[in-house]
């Protein structure tokens, strides 16, 4: 068995050490090490989106990282969304949109969701559609997911 | 759910210096890979088709991650430099419109906040989007291995499916572009079944200028990909447009020419008459593209 290696990087604004092998990607580190089990296996090949997280505020596949290259980084996973126990705008319209059935997809769209208003706080639906379109559904048909954040934006934009 | 597929084994490195990064994987004598992104070779090692004892991470050097640009020198850009990065810089998206087209599509974002293009161009698939914009914008490839570096044309660079020019221990550090002439323009396009997320079964890029008149083309470059065992320039195409109008006709008369050099194979993506006739159809829509971004420049 190949030799563990030491990581240290910041998880949802905390200083996180852990020890990986080479081999383990991002995703299985967060569920089976650090027990975060909110970022989702749908395909484990970079095609499905649930397993979103942020590394260094980028939505990437956590699947398609290495676990060791994360050294130093930045990453926000869905347990960092919420804020001091308030549900993200994001998390309370998709909620209340009912925008997710089996919820498998849905750590992966929020995360993704949160990337793209955090860039664009009043996306079109065509730029939803577009830049979620590494994150898939099979249950809800999309347009619900669509219309949440759609909402979310709209209740982000108005506090502000 | 049991637990998740895992990788076999490896270990990892990532070099700072690029030199220490091909002799290392010089000395692993085939069993060492380059890391970029990892969207392909990650999942090309977990699926088994390939397998490595050392993965070499190649981002921690600097020169890898470049993006510089200027008018008059052009582009540098980094072999690891991510799509996501490219698209965001306004320079780039105004001087090379087709090979910013190819990175707004390579996958989703996700994939696109990791994926390069120089990852793209090492895997040499015949479909890989951005190897068609780096042809009709003449980019060239920067390698550099353990005894020193050479530089090829990108039209060198792939030699067949999933295969290229680099000697064991190379690695592309960089790609240069040349900078664009005044009166040019450029676009690529793919065809895929969905609207995104996919292969394409046939894709085209196009560059032209203009004269000062803009009346008449002045040189031209048209590519093709996924429809011969490498991407593919076609050359005649490009030549009859010299001095030619910039008119619908002659975009789809350079489309009738470019069908020439495809000899695509039958898949379950498309058959061979489909795809040929792709080829034609998107070189005459790149072509009526690019000339449309020289006429709203
Ligand atoms: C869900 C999904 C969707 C995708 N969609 C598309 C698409 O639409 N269009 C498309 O063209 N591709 C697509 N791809 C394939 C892939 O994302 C691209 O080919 C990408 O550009 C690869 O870049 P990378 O940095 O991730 O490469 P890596 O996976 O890191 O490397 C790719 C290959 O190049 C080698 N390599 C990388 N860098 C160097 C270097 N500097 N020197 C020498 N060798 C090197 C690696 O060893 C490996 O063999 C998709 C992949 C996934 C998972
Ligand atoms: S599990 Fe990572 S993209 Fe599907
Ligand atoms: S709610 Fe089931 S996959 Fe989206």
């Amino acid at each position: 068995m190949t030799k563990k290696t030491h990581v240290t990087t910041t998880i949802n604004g905390e200083e996180t050490e852990f020890l990986c092998e080479p081999r383990q990607s991002l995703l299985e580190v967060l569920r089976e090490v650090l027990d975060l089990t909110g970022s989702k296996e749908g395909c484990n090949n970079g095609n499905c989106g649930a397993c979103t997280v942020l590394l260094d505020g980028l939505p990437v596949d956590s699947c398609l990282v290495l676990a060791v290259e994360t050294e130093g980084a930045e990453i926000t996973t869905i347990e960092g969304i919420a804020q001091q126990g308030h549900l993200h705008p994001l998390q309370q319209c998709f909620l209340e949109g009912a925008a997710l059935q089996c919820g498998i997809c849905t750590p992966g769209f929020i995360v993704g969701a949160k990337a793209l208003l955090d860039r664009n706080p009043d996306p079109t639906e065509e730029e939803i559609r577009f830049n979620l379109a590494g994150n898939l559904c099979r249950c809800t048909g999309y347009d619900k997911i669509v219309r949440s954040i759609q909402e979310a934006a709209d209740r982000l934009q108005s506090a502000t | 759910m049991g637990g998740l597929t895992t990788l076999s084994g490896f270990e990892y490195v990532a070099p700072t210096d690029l030199t220490a990064a091909a002799t290392a994987l010089r000395d692993a004598g085939g069993r060492a890979c380059v890391l970029a992104g990892g969207t392909d070779i990650l999942v090309q090692l977990r699926e088994g088709m390939r397998s490595a004892d050392l993965v070499i991470d190649v981002k921690k050097i600097p020169e890898l991650l470049q993006l510089e640009y200027a008018p008059d020198s052009g582009l540098c850009l980094g072999a690891a430099t991510p799509c996501y990065q490219i698209y965001t810089t306004a320079d780039v998206v105004n001087a090379y419109p087709a090979l910013v087209d190819a990175t707004r599509i390579i996958g989703g974002w996700q994939i696109q906040s990791r994926a390069s293009v120089g990852g793209n161009l090492c895997n040499s698939s015949p479909a890989a989007d951005s190897i068609p914009p780096l042809l009709v914008h003449q980019a060239v490839c920067h390698l550099a291995g353990p005894e020193g570096r050479r530089s090829i044309p990108v039209s060198d660079f792939c030699t067949a499916p999933g295969k290229n020019s680099l000697q064991p221990g190379e690695l592309l550090a960089t790609l240069t572009l040349p900078p664009q002439p005044a009166n040019a323009g450029s676009a690529y396009q793919r065809f895929i079944p969905r609207n995104e997320m996919d292969i394409a079964v046939a894709s085209a890029a196009s560059w032209i200028e203009l004269d000062d008149s803009r009346n008449a083309i002045k040189s031209a470059r048209i590519a093709l990909g996924a429809v011969a065992p490498t991407p593919v320039l076609a050359e005649e195409a490009s030549q009859f447009l010299v001095g030619k109008a910039p008119t619908e006709e002659n975009f789809s008369e350079a489309g009738v020419l470019a069908r020439q050099v495809a000899s695509p194979i039958d898949d379950m993506r498309g058959t061979v008459e489909f795809r040929v006739h792709l080829a034609g159809v998107l070189t005459q829509r790149t072509l009526a593209l690019a000339h449309q971004r020289v006429q709203d420049s």
